[in-house]
């Protein structure tokens, strides 16, 4: 047993790292040279800052209302203007930040990790499990995806958990097709047969040889995936149903703006703007992320 | 290709019937229901019990959802439990302002994005490709909601062009003043639509013009006008096609955030107040005929696909 799991590992140990590596830091050095990516990489770094030091660099709390100082202009106090209750708009898009943030990370964990396990032993298994899996996420994908989120938070309940769950159910079908299709055409490769000719189990070569094999697309997927989820957070906050007050979070901010756009524009026009440029930010990483994965597809 | 359209169907048909299972299914976990929402705090239990019992939400769910389904099947949808309104004369009204605005949305996103694609493709690296590839990154990323605010904020706030909303007539009754209302939603939807346009049909047009028929068609003396709008066009349009399909199914299914703003009557706005009521016969019906339409959309999108292009086969 020892020695063919030595016979196993040998060449795994002294071909793939040197090589892997090389791979990957092609994939780096092209990334870095992708300027568009590179906007989008500072872009989401200085939105992960602010998430972070949003208790220290914000100027007032968020939350804390003044009724004197209600629908004030942006102005050396506040930089962007006050809301209805005179609460500081910049502080509270700087705290609006962690929710979408939170929602993006969460959420988009949820459908990648279960979508990709859930692509992973269909396409690998075919048969019997694979139509399953399938056929539950055509019905899943049969559904306009803000939709049933909408449907998934009437049955949970609003709130930024259950918000973070029904988008990440939502976008599992996406990672679960795009992990499949990949499966499919590396299960018949040649270091498939290899690794089972040296004995591992369906386990092992799921997790061990097939899955770095898949990544790339996925994680590509998982970048864009965030510019959904943020969209999608902020949508349904917008309807009411999803972040609920006081927390800030850019969607209901928006919704609020709506409401006193002929008095007050600025309220509704700096968190779209910030959901914009988080939106922009995730895109463009995301594409270039795919073209430095996959040189095949530059200029496409 | 008919094996492959029956298979297509047939799984469509399971597909849909899963729909109408989950669709039914989540209603029975909503926490409060339509009577909870009618009757308020305040209530007598026997007010309660017999208008549960009027409503039929006293029977099993298992009977109810054999009864609705066998409703759906002879084109039932069952009544609203709130207007007792039939739920198919709600969708009949509903449906064509959802479709009129995603057409219109769909008509602006290809009239803007596929004439700047040909343009940006043929002259790549051009100023005008740049610009235009990087108004579109940031097309890409404005959210409906927020361009439809920005809108009514130019249009209706500052320069009292366009009413923020209202009464929505027929275009067939009055086509100008239905546009009036309608212009405003099919930009905010329609604009951003235009980006994903642009890059696909850039992208493809890339493909084509390097390939060796458009050698062929210039040895053969074509102007370049004739041998883009003709050769080209014709085979760099056909993923145009395909995403045109799935933005026409975003469209319907995302529409109800820009219904809402805009006080449109359509279908997303009547899912989304069917959810504040939680009025699940509404609700269920508006899933099933949203999933028949993405279901259908899908379909024809691949029939569409395979006769455009002969190269594809399908098993």
């Amino acid at each position: 047993m020892s020695s063919s799991n030595s016979l196993s590992l040998a060449p795994e140990a002294a071909a793939l790292p040197g090589r892997h590596r090389s791979l990957a830091g092609d994939a780096f050095r092209r990334l870095r040279r992708h300027r568009p990516a590179m906007l989008g990489l500072s872009i989401v770094v200085l939105l992960v800052f602010a998430a972070l030091a949003a208790p220290w660099v914000s100027p007032y709390d968020p939350v804390q209302m003044s009724g004197g100082e209600a629908f004030e202009g942006p102005s050396g106090r506040h930089p962007l203007g006050t809301d209805e209750y005179g609460r500081d708009l910049l502080s509270r898009i700087i705290y609006g930040s962690r929710t979408s943030l939170s929602v993006g990370i969460i959420s988009v964990s949820i459908s990648l990790v279960i979508g990709t396990v859930l692509g992973l032993v269909s396409g690998y298994f075919l048969g019997a499990t694979d139509m399953v899996v399938s056929r539950i996420m055509d019905i899943l994908f049969a559904f306009p995806p803000l939709l049933l989120a909408l449907v998934v938070i009437a049955v949970l309940g609003p709130g930024i958990d259950r918000t973070m769950v029904a988008i990440g159910i939502v976008y599992i079908p996406l990672f679960s097709r795009l992990c499949r299709g990949s499966v499919l055409t590396e299960r018949g490769k040649v270091y498939v047969d290899a690794a089972r000719m040296v004995g591992s189990g369906n386990g092992r070569i799921m997790r061990r040889h097939i899955l770095p094999n898949v990544l790339a697309p996925i994680i590509v997927q998982a970048s864009l995936c965030m510019s959904y989820a943020v969209l999608a957070e902020a949508a349904l906050s917008f309807l009411g149903l999803g972040t609920q007050p006081p927390m800030p979070s850019w969607g209901s901010m928006l919704n609020k703006g709506v409401a006193v756009m002929y008095h007050s524009p600025w309220v509704s026009i700096w968190p779209g703007l910030a959901i914009m440029i988080v939106v922009f930010a995730f895109n463009v990483f995301g594409d270039g992320l795919r073209d430095a994965l996959d040189p095949r597809l530059i200029g496409t | 290709m008919r094996q492959y359209l029956a298979r297509r169907l047939l799984l469509s048909i399971f597909v849909i019937f899963g729909v109408t299972l989950v669709a039914f299914g989540s209603m029975q976990f909503i926490p409060s229901d339509v009577v909870d929402i009618m009757l308020g705090q305040f209530r007598d239990p026997a007010a309660e019990a017999a208008l549960r019992h009027n409503l039929g939400l006293d029977q099993p769910p298992l009977q109810r959802y054999l009864r609705w389904l066998g409703g759906v099947l002879r084109g039932d949808l069952g009544n609203s439990l709130r207007t007792t309104e039939p739920v198919m004369d709600a969708i009949r009204q509903r449906l064509p302002v959802t479709v009129e605005l995603a057409l219109l949305a769909t008509v602006i996103g290809l009239g803007i994005g596929v004439p700047a694609g040909i343009v940006a493709a043929v002259r790549q690296y051009s100023l005008a490709d740049k610009l235009s590839t990087a108004v579109s990154m940031v097309g890409l990323s404005m959210p409906d909601f927020w361009l439809a605010t920005l809108l009514i904020l130019a249009f209706s706030v500052t320069w009292m062009l366009l009413p923020p909303g209202g009464l929505l007539v027929s275009p067939l009754e009055d086509l100008g003043e239905n546009l009036k209302r309608m212009i405003m939603p099919a930009l905010s939807m329609g604009l951003p639509a235009s980006a994903v346009y642009f890059r696909m049909t850039r992208s493809s047009m890339l493909e084509v013009i390097r390939s060796e028929y458009m050698l062929t068609a210039y040895s053969k003396g074509l102007s370049e006008r004739r041998a883009i709008l003709v050769h080209a066009l014709k085979n760099a349009l056909i993923p145009v096609i395909t995403v045109t399909g799935m933005e026409v199914t975003w469209m319907l299914g995302g529409s109800f955030i820009v219904e809402c703003i805009f006080s449109l009557p359509g279908l997303g706005r009547a899912t989304v107040e069917a959810i504040y009521e939680r009025d699940y016969v509404v609700l269920q019906g508006c899933l099933l005929v949203y999933s028949l339409i993405v279901v259908g959309v899908s379909i024809g999108i691949d029939m569409l696909y395979a006769w455009l292009d002969p190269r594809i086969r399908y098993e």
